[in-house]
């Protein structure tokens, strides 16, 4: 197996674009679990760990509106730097694995591994995200949220891609994530939903984890929801629709779930489960983001 | 100048300064710092020169014939040494550690889903691995019998000779018939366990070296050397004396050590290659190298009295012991025999099974068939006090075994049996504040941002349990140790060398406090753990502190003798009423006699004694006889909130209280009880193999959850002290009992919370959430 250390971003490209087979690798918390038990055999390791541009985060060079976050950036530091400026992201990333997991693990990695249950994904869907690949080829792409996910565990990349940064707006309010697991910690999604309001540009929008082959959004369901805001001059004044209204949402969001029965939990669970986080954290965003 | 009077008077008084940490103390573990910063060196860490590493290949399948074996093209895989089959077992082709029913390598038949085929010795673990899978092995898939009600019905093909059935029993106690016509309210139930596993975190490993003398020596991480080397000669075609077993660094056990894993397996390898073989599982294999315990079906029917007094009780327990026999048969006499719980119960019917099916193989684990009977026994007990409309404590306490009283199989308790003693002390303990803590890592759901309140419900649940301490049934339990007490650059030193394993529970340290409380000497070597002395049982069914602990006390009893002895032929006095403190000989009043030193500084003292604990029976045809020389009791109080809506469960408190009879070593006895507490509230919500049609779904520590920091809360405990009058220093076992009780006290709690029945565990969300909205 051929094992590439790039120093910096360009050479990291440039090796990308060598080896296009090559697993790129950051944290190690997948990457390497997946070798260990020989899931997937490379033909090369591309160790992204000592691109420092990886790690960094700061305001968007194109819209200061907007936070671009490097994909080396870890769970840990998410969590501790960024519980104001993306703060759906910041509860998710609080929720993966253990400290050590944390400590290791970071959002490129979540995206690169591309499973339904990643923690990042129902965040960065509902907030809009946008993902920035790179090729030594063609430079630059940003990628949608929306159109990154193809399948479980695959992704939009190019062979020669790798992933650069998230950038996402930033905002202190409106943005929910939780997840269902049968403990209290360290526990792998059965299912999570994640929801982002924002009454400034009236938009609701919303992420589903571990309940269909991708990541997903419930469309009808933000569409209902934003709607209902409307109509009822709900989006000024810190005002809050009916529980019915919010009951219909939540049922809408179970709807647009594709779960199965697993060892982790049943489809009939996720969607009730999905039903019910729904409502309640459309609850607490609405009456955070007063 | 020293020599003088005044120089021997202070000698004198620096000897007389009181012994440290004798029995009763808390001594820090010597384990403990090195565990603690990730130097201590386990089984896994064992390495030697010029060692291979050996695997084996599993069967993918529960149930298969196996029409042909390849071995060729792994054999001339460079690297790989060895590929051996059932073929190259010298010896005895099964094994197993009271029933030797149990393939060391499949001959024809793999009987469940990971069972060894083939064994590899290579030169690197991966080119080893890489091996396994140039084997080839042609299987005919067979139906698998996974219902152990068609085990017992006997409507499947047999998977062993004698049938489907590894044990039965039927105790027939009083007049049943005529006590249920006595019953103002009667209830039943039909409750369920999943299959759990000890997901002890160091997995299977050792190290075989090859001896001169044609044996072999084997480093291993397990719970009885003894029986493990009978078992290891039998199949190795050897003699006992030539197979030696020193212990390596264990990580957890909990039952799942007590059947082989990789013994026979190193050591065929390293025979037959004449070079050291390391094998180490790892955690997915694990899952698949050591039994679980028993899943359970237990029926119950219970009467009684409008106040409460019990009529009769009813049970049907059904354990599944899987493809082989393990402890089954042993299990099925604890799970029987405690199948009524602690309670006055004079008319009894209980029939009790356990059966061979292509499940995984199921045998020891912590509790022994007691937390089956326990989580069906006290379950019934709440029911039957809401049909009472009694409160469920109360009930317990007008119902407890009395001293003298006799248990269904007509066994009389002779101990205290101190039930109400514990319920009193749980309840005179403060409840945790009625509102839900404004802490989110207390809420159900924990950090995940589930709930902020809403759903959440409280509930308080409480349990009471027992179990028998050690071998049941006749066998002869009992330990050996050796001690030898001499005199090393001035110091006195006692060397205690016992069999029995340290396994984390703390029995080095106890060791060498009862050697230092009998001796009057600090320094004190505890060696480790050998085949090279006699047998000390397993360290299992609560028994090490109570008989190898005894078996030093005794030893050193015998030592302290021969030093008085020895003082009195020398000093020409009477020393009949003398006892040894602080390094002297001193009279019944205190007074200096003689210098240990000095008595044994020229000759040491060595000797070796076996304690045996009481004798029991077995089990007649009726279930009666007396088959439990002891008895350990335990309760339970939870309190835990649910999220009603999503199913999720935070445990907000778990209260224990357990008569120890002595607290030997503090520190480690609330471990013990913290850890045991939290290994039945695993069970209680979340710890299960999911079994399917045979196969494991989850064979992982991502799938397979154990409570983590955040789903175990604080534990309030009450230690009691009521002396047993047959155990050294009035101590009782302690290992098993807080495992028991705490299961259906923590179902109890979410049944109170919910509302809903809850007659399995681990109970899932969906168990919880109404079913209507599941659909």
């Amino acid at each position: 197996m051929e094992f590439l250390q790039p120093s910096d971003w360009q050479d990291a490209l440039a090796a990308k674009a060598a080896f296009p087979d090559a697993v790129p690798v950051r944290g190690g918390t997948d990457v390497m679990v997946e070798m260990n038990f020989d899931r997937g055999r490379p033909a090369a390791l591309l160790d992204l760990s000592h691109v420092k541009e990886l790690g960094e985060w700061g305001r968007d060079d194109t819209d200061d509106t907007c936070v671009r976050i490097g994909a080396g950036v870890t769970y840990t530091r998410v969590l501790r730097e960024l519980g104001t400026t993306v703060p759906g992201l910041a509860q998710a990333a609080r929720t993966v694995g253990s400290p050590q997991i944390r400590n290791r693990g970071t959002i490129g990695g979540n995206l690169g591994a591309a499973s339904p249950a990643g923690d990042c994904h129902p965040v960065l869907l509902a907030a809009d995200a946008v993902y920035e690949v790179e090729s030594a080829a063609r430079g630059v792409r940003r990628i949608g949220a929306d159109e990154f996910y193809l399948g479980p565990k695959r992704n939009s990349l190019d062979a020669d891609e790798l992933i650069r940064a998230i950038v996402v707006r930033a905002t202190d309010t409106g943005q929910q994530f939780a997840k269902i697991g049968t403990r209290n910690a360290m526990v792998i999604a059965a299912c999570s939903f994640a929801v982002a309001i924002n009454r400034e540009v009236r938009s609701v929008r919303t992420g589903i984890g571990s309940a269909g082959p991708t990541p997903l959004r419930a469309p009808e369901a933000e569409t209902y929801l934003t709607d209902m805001m409307t109509q009822g001059e709900l989006w000024e004044g810190g005002r809050l629709p009916d529980a019915d209204v919010l009951k219909r949402f939540g049922d809408l969001v179970a709807g647009a779930a594709r779960p199965i029965d697993d060892v982790r939990a049943t489809a009939a669970y996720r969607r009730h489960s999905l039903r019910v986080m729904a409502r309640r954290t459309a609850t607490w965003a609405l009456r955070q983001s007063c | 100048m020293r020599g003088t009077t005044a120089d021997l008077d202070t000698a004198v008084r620096e000897l007389a300064r009181p012994v440290s940490y004798p029995v009763g103390t808390s001594p820090d573990r010597p384990d403990g710092p090195p565990k603690t910063k990730g130097e201590f060196a386990y089984s896994s860490d064992l390495w030697a020169q010029d060692m291979l590493w050996g695997r084996a290949l599993r069967s993918p399948h529960p149930y298969a014939r196996i029409r042909s074996l390849d071995i060729a093209a792994a054999l001339a895989q460079p690297g790989v040494h060895a590929v051996l089959t059932h073929e190259d077992v010298p010896g005895r082709k099964t094994y197993g550690l009271l029933i030797p029913d149990q393939p060391v390598l499949a001959h024809d038949v793999v009987r469940f889903q990971g069972e060894p085929v083939a064994l590899v010795a290579a030169d690197h673990p991966e080119t080893a691995r890489r091996a396994l899978d140039l084997i080839k092995v042609d299987y005919e898939p067979l139906e698998p019998v996974t219902d152990p009600e068609v085990s017992i019905a006997g409507t499947a093909p047999p998977l062993h000779p004698e049938g489907n059935i590894v044990a039965q029993l039927h105790i027939r106690h009083g007049d049943v018939a005529a006590a249920s016509e006595r019953a103002d309210v009667t209830v039943t139930g039909t409750y369920e366990l999943g299959m759990q596993d000890q997901a002890f975190l160091g997995p299977e490993s050792g190290l075989a070296l090859p001896s001169q003398d044609g044996g072999v020596e084997l480093f291993i991480a397990t719970q009885w050397l003894h029986a493990d080397r009978e078992q290891m000669a039998a199949s190795l075609g050897l003699s006992p004396e030539k197979v030696r077993l020193t212990s390596a660094g264990i990580g957890g056990a909990f039952g799942g050590r007590e059947d082989l894993s990789i013994q026979i397996h190193a050591c065929l390898l390293a025979l037959h290659t004449g070079r050291p073989i390391k094998m180490s599982y790892g955690r997915e294999e694990s899952f698949f190298g050591h039994v679980h315990r028993h899943p359970g079906r237990l029926e119950y029917e219970h009467g009684a009295t409008r106040d409460g007094i019990l009529t009769h009780v009813k049970a049907r327990v059904v354990l599944d012991g899987g493809a082989y026999a393990s402890t089954s048969r042993e299990v099925i006499v604890v799970a029987a025999t405690t199948a009524a719980g602690p309670y006055a119960v004079d008319h009894a019917e209980i029939d009790a099974y356990s059966t061979y099916t292509n499940n995984p193989p199921c045998g020891a684990m912590r509790g022994f068939g007691a937390v089956q009977s326990c989580f069906g026994y006290e379950s019934q007990m709440d029911k039957l006090a809401a049909a009472l409309d009694m409160d469920p404590v109360e009930l317990r306490r007008r119902n407890v075994l009395p001293t003298g009283g006799k248990t269904p199989t007509g066994q009389v308790v002779d101990v205290p049996v101190p039930v109400r003693e514990l319920l009193d002390q749980l309840e005179a303990m403060p409840l945790p504040p009625a509102e839900n803590p404004d802490e989110e890592r207390m809420r159900p759901g924990g950090v995940a941002n589930t709930t902020h309140g809403e759903g959440v419900r409280r509930g308080v649940g409480y349990a009471v349990g027992f179990k028998n301490i050690g071998f049941s049934s006749g066998a002869d339990d009992y330990s050996t140790a050796r001690v030898r007490l001499s005199v090393s650059r001035g110091e006195l030193t006692a060397e205690v060398h016992t069999a029995g394993l340290e396994v984390g529970q703390g029995l080095v340290v106890v060791q060498a406090q009862i050697a230092r409380t009998e001796l009057g000497v600090d320094h004190v070597l505890v060696l480790p753990a050998d085949t090279q002395i006699g047998n000390a049982g397993s360290s299992s069914a609560s028994r090490q502190s109570w008989l190898t602990g005894g078996a030093v006390q005794t030893t050193c009893a015998a030592v302290a003798a021969e030093v008085l002895e020895r003082t009195a032929q020398r000093l020409g006095v009477n020393t009949d009423r003398c006892r040894l403190d602080a390094g002297q000989i001193v009279t019944a009043a205190g007074d200096f006699v003689a210098s240990m030193v000095d008595i044994v500084a020229d000759e040491p003292i060595e000797l070796i004694r076996e304690y045996h604990a009481r004798k029991t029976t077995p089990l007649d045809a009726n279930g009666q006889g007396d088959p439990h020389w002891a008895f350990a009791f335990a309760a339970h109080r939870a309190v835990v909130d649910v999220d009603v809506e999503l199913g999720l469960v935070r445990v907000i408190e778990l209260a224990v209280a357990q008569d120890v009879g002595k607290a030997l070593n503090p520190k480690a006895l609330e471990g013990q009880i913290e850890g045991g507490s939290a290994q039945g509230l695993g069970l209680a919500l979340m710890e299960e193999i999911q079994v399917e049609d045979g196969c494991v779904r989850n064979p992982s520590f991502t799938d397979y959850l154990v409570p983590t920091i955040l789903d175990v809360p604080p534990m309030r405990l009450a230690i009691l002290e009521l002396p047993t009058p047959h155990g050294p220093y009035g101590l009782n076992g302690a290992g098993e009992p807080p495992t028991i009780s705490s299961t259906p006290a923590v179902v109890a709690a979410v049944r109170a919370a919910t509302g809903m029945p809850l007659p399995r565990v681990p109970v899932r969300p969906t168990d919880i959430v109404e079913a209507s909205l599941l659909t």
